[in-house]
C-alpha cells in the first residue's frame, strides 16, 4: 500500500464532522455543489466586526469533501473574515496538509468555496 | 482459449507499470507494442502528408493510409469508399447530425434514441431536435438494464415522422449488448425510410460486426477503444446515402474544384475528410485491427464471458448485496463492463482507495447522465475488463474493495 490520504484523522473528520449542523437565522449562508458527483455543502456563518462568531455546515459528499470542510471550519473560525477573503485556493489546500491529485482538489475546496461565498456576501454589507 | 497473461506482455504500459491493474478500458484501451511501433515507423520513415505528393515517402504514407481504409472496410464487411476517418465516435455521430440530420429532420419530425446512450449519441440529436423543431423520443430500459424495444414498444414509438433512429450496440455503463439486428428489422418494417445510426464504440472492441448483415445505415466507432491510437474515429455509411450528403466541414482534401464563384466537392469518403488527417493515428489503427484479428473475436468473447461469470460469482461471495452492479447478470447479454454502487460509499472514495492499491477504475456518471437519472444514481464506480485482464485482476479488485470497506466503514 502506498501513501494513503485516508488517514485516521481524515476518516475521523468524515465520520464525526466538526461544526456540523445549522445556524438558525445566520448572518450569512451559502450553498456550493458539484453536479458531476452530487456533492453539496451548505455553509452558515455569523460575523461580528470582521470576527467569525460561528460557522457551521451541512452537506453530503465524499470523504474528502466532508472531512476538509470539517477541518477548514475548525481552522477558519479563528480567523478574521477579511483574512479568509484574501486566502487563495492554494492557501486553503496547504492548510489541509493532504496530498491531493488535481481531480480531488475540487472535492477538498468545496467547503472553502462555500465559506468564501458566504463571507463575500458579508463584505461591505455588514459592519 | 485466450492466454491473457501472454497478451499482457504485448502492452508496454503494463510492463512499465508493474503492479498496475488497469480496469478502465471502456474509457480507453491500452495499446499493444505493434500499434506504437507503427506510429513510430510513420514519423521516422515516411512522415509526409498523404495524397498528391509526387515523391516516394508521400506515396508510401498514402498507401499505408489507404491500406488502413481497406483493412477497416473488410473488418466490418463494408466497401472501401464507405469508410470515413474522423477524430472519434463523437465526431462521427456529429457528422451525421450536422450533415444529414439538419437536412432531413424538420419541424414536427422525431428522432428516436435510448436512455442508455453515451452523451455523444444523445446530445447531438437533442440539439438537432431543439434547432429544427423536432421531438426526441427516448426508449427506456427495464429493471435488469435491458432495452425496452420489443415490437409493441417500437410500434408506438416509431412513426412515419421518425427520421433518425440512433442506438448504441453496447452500453458503456450497463454493459448491456442490444439485439440491434432484430431491432433494426422491426424499425425498418414500421418505417423503411428512417435513417438508422449505431454507436458501436463499446461493441466493436469485443465483437465482430458485419454491416451488410446488421442492416444499419451508419455505424460509428473509435480507434482508441479497440487498442488503436487516440484521435481517430471511423464513420461507416452506406455509399448511396454518403453520395448525396453535404460535407460536414469545408477546406483542404475534400474538394473537387474551387473557383472564385463556386466549389464542387470530392466523392466520398474524401468529401467528409477535410484537412490533413491524423495520418499516424489512422495507420496505427490498421495494426490494432490486425492485432485483434490475430487474437480472434471468438477467443475474446469466451475470455470475456469467463471474466463476467467469475466477477459476479466473487462479488456475490465477498459482498452479497453490499455491491450492486447495474445491468444484466447474464454473460451472454453483456460486456465485461461493471458499474456498481458499494454500500453508501462515494464512488470517488472507492476509486481513490483502489488507486492507492494501483487499481485503475473510473468514478462518475461516465458521460451517461440520463441513464444515471433513470437509475436514480448520481454516480457509479466502473471497472471494465478487456483482453489483457486476467482472473487475477478480478481478484485484485475484490481485495481492493475489501480494503475500501475496511477504510470507510
Amino acid at each position: 500500500m502506498s501513501d494513503t490520504i485516508y488517514r485516521e484523522i481524515i476518516i475521523d473528520h468524515y465520520k464525526n464532522p466538526r461544526n456540523f449542523g445549522k445556524i438558525k437565522n445566520p448572518d450569512f449562508k451559502s450553498e456550493v455543489s458539484n453536479p458531476l458527483c452530487g456533492d453539496k455543502i451548505k455553509m452558515f456563518i455569523n460575523i461580528e466586526d470582521d470576527k467569525i462568531r460561528d460557522m457551521k455546515f451541512m452537506g453530503c459528499g465524499c470523504v474528502i469533501s466532508i472531512a476538509t470542510a470539517s477541518i477548514l471550519t475548525e481552522k477558519l473560525k479563528a480567523m478574521k473574515a477579511s483574512e479568509i477573503l484574501r486566502m487563495s485556493n492554494d492557501d486553503a489546500l496547504s492548510m489541509l496538509e493532504i496530498k491531493l491529485s488535481p481531480n480531488r482538489q475540487k472535492c477538498a475546496l468545496l467547503g472553502f468555496w462555500a465559506i468564501k461565498k458566504a463571507i463575500s456576501g458579508s463584505h461591505g454589507v455588514k459592519k | 482459449m485466450l492466454n491473457a497473461d501472454q497478451v499482457k506482455k504485448d502492452f508496454p504500459v503494463l510492463r512499465n507499470n508493474k503492479s498496475l491493474v488497469y480496469l478502465d478500458s471502456t474509457a480507453t484501451a491500452l495499446k499493444p507494442y505493434r500499434v506504437i511501433k507503427k506510429i513510430d515507423e510513420y514519423y521516422k520513415k515516411y512522415s509526409a502528408n498523404v495524397f498528391r505528393g509526387i515523391y516516394r515517402i508521400s506515396e508510401k504514407a498514402t498507401k499505408e493510409f489507404e491500406d488502413t481504409r481497406s483493412i477497416v472496410s473488410k473488418f466490418i464487411n463494408a466497401e472501401h469508399e464507405e469508410i470515413i476517418f474522423t477524430r472519434n465516435t463523437t465526431e462521427s455521430l456529429n457528422l451525421i447530425a450536422y450533415s444529414l440530420g439538419r437536412e432531413v429532420v424538420g419541424n414536427g419530425d422525431n428522432i428516436v434514441t435510448s436512455v442508455m446512450e453515451h452523451h455523444s449519441n444523445f446530445v447531438p440529436w437533442q440539439m438537432l431536435c431543439f434547432e429544427n423543431g423536432a421531438s426526441l423520443k427516448v426508449l427506456d430500459i427495464n429493471e435488469n438494464g435491458l432495452l425496452q424495444a420489443d415490437r409493441k414498444v417500437l410500434n408506438k414509438v416509431i412513426t412515419r415522422k421518425t427520421k433518425i433512429f440512433a442506438l448504441t450496440c453496447a452500453s458503456n455503463v450497463l454493459g448491456t449488448i442490444n439485439p440491434v439486428k432484430s431491432i433494426i428489422s422491426d424499425v425498418r418494417r414500421i418505417n423503411p425510410n428512417t435513417i438508422i445510426v449505431l454507436d458501436c464504440a463499446q461493441y466493436i472492441p469485443h465483437s465482430k460486426i458485419d454491416v451488410k448483415e446488421i442492416g444499419a445505415d451508419f455505424i460509428a466507432f473509435s480507434s482508441h477503444k479497440m487498442l488503436g491510437p487516440t484521435g481517430v474515429g471511423v464513420l461507416w455509411g452506406k455509399k448511396s446515402i454518403l453520395e448525396h450528403m453535404m460535407p460536414f466541414q469545408f477546406g483542404g482534401e475534400m474538394i473537387e474544384q474551387v473557383s472564385l464563384q463556386k466549389t464542387t466537392f470530392a466523392k466520398p469518403p474524401f468529401k467528409f475528410e477535410a484537412g490533413t488527417p491524423h495520418i499516424a493515428g489512422v495507420i496505427g489503427l490498421k495494426e490494432a485491427v490486425l492485432y485483434l484479428q490475430d487474437v480472434g473475436f471468438d477467443k475474446i468473447k469466451k475470455h470475456e464471458e469467463k471474466i463476467v461469470k467469475y466477477f459476479f460469482k466473487r462479488i456475490q461471495e465477498e459482498f452479497g448485496n453490499d455491491v450492486k452492479v447495474v445491468g444484466p447478470k447474464n454473460s451472454e447479454l453483456r460486456s465485461p463492463i461493471f458499474s456498481f454502487t458499494f454500500l453508501n460509499f462515494h464512488p470517488h472514495d472507492i476509486a481513490q482507495i483502489l488507486d492507492e492499491e494501483n487499481i485503475a477504475v473510473r468514478a462518475g456518471h461516465h458521460c451517461a447522465m440520463p441513464l444515471h437519472q433513470r437509475l436514480s444514481l448520481i454516480a457509479t464506480t466502473r471497472a471494465s475488463f478487456y483482453i489483457y485482464n486476467t482472473i487475477e485482476d478480478v481478484e485484485s479488485l475484490i481485495q481492493g474493495l475489501k480494503r475500501v470497506k475496511k477504510v470507510l466503514r
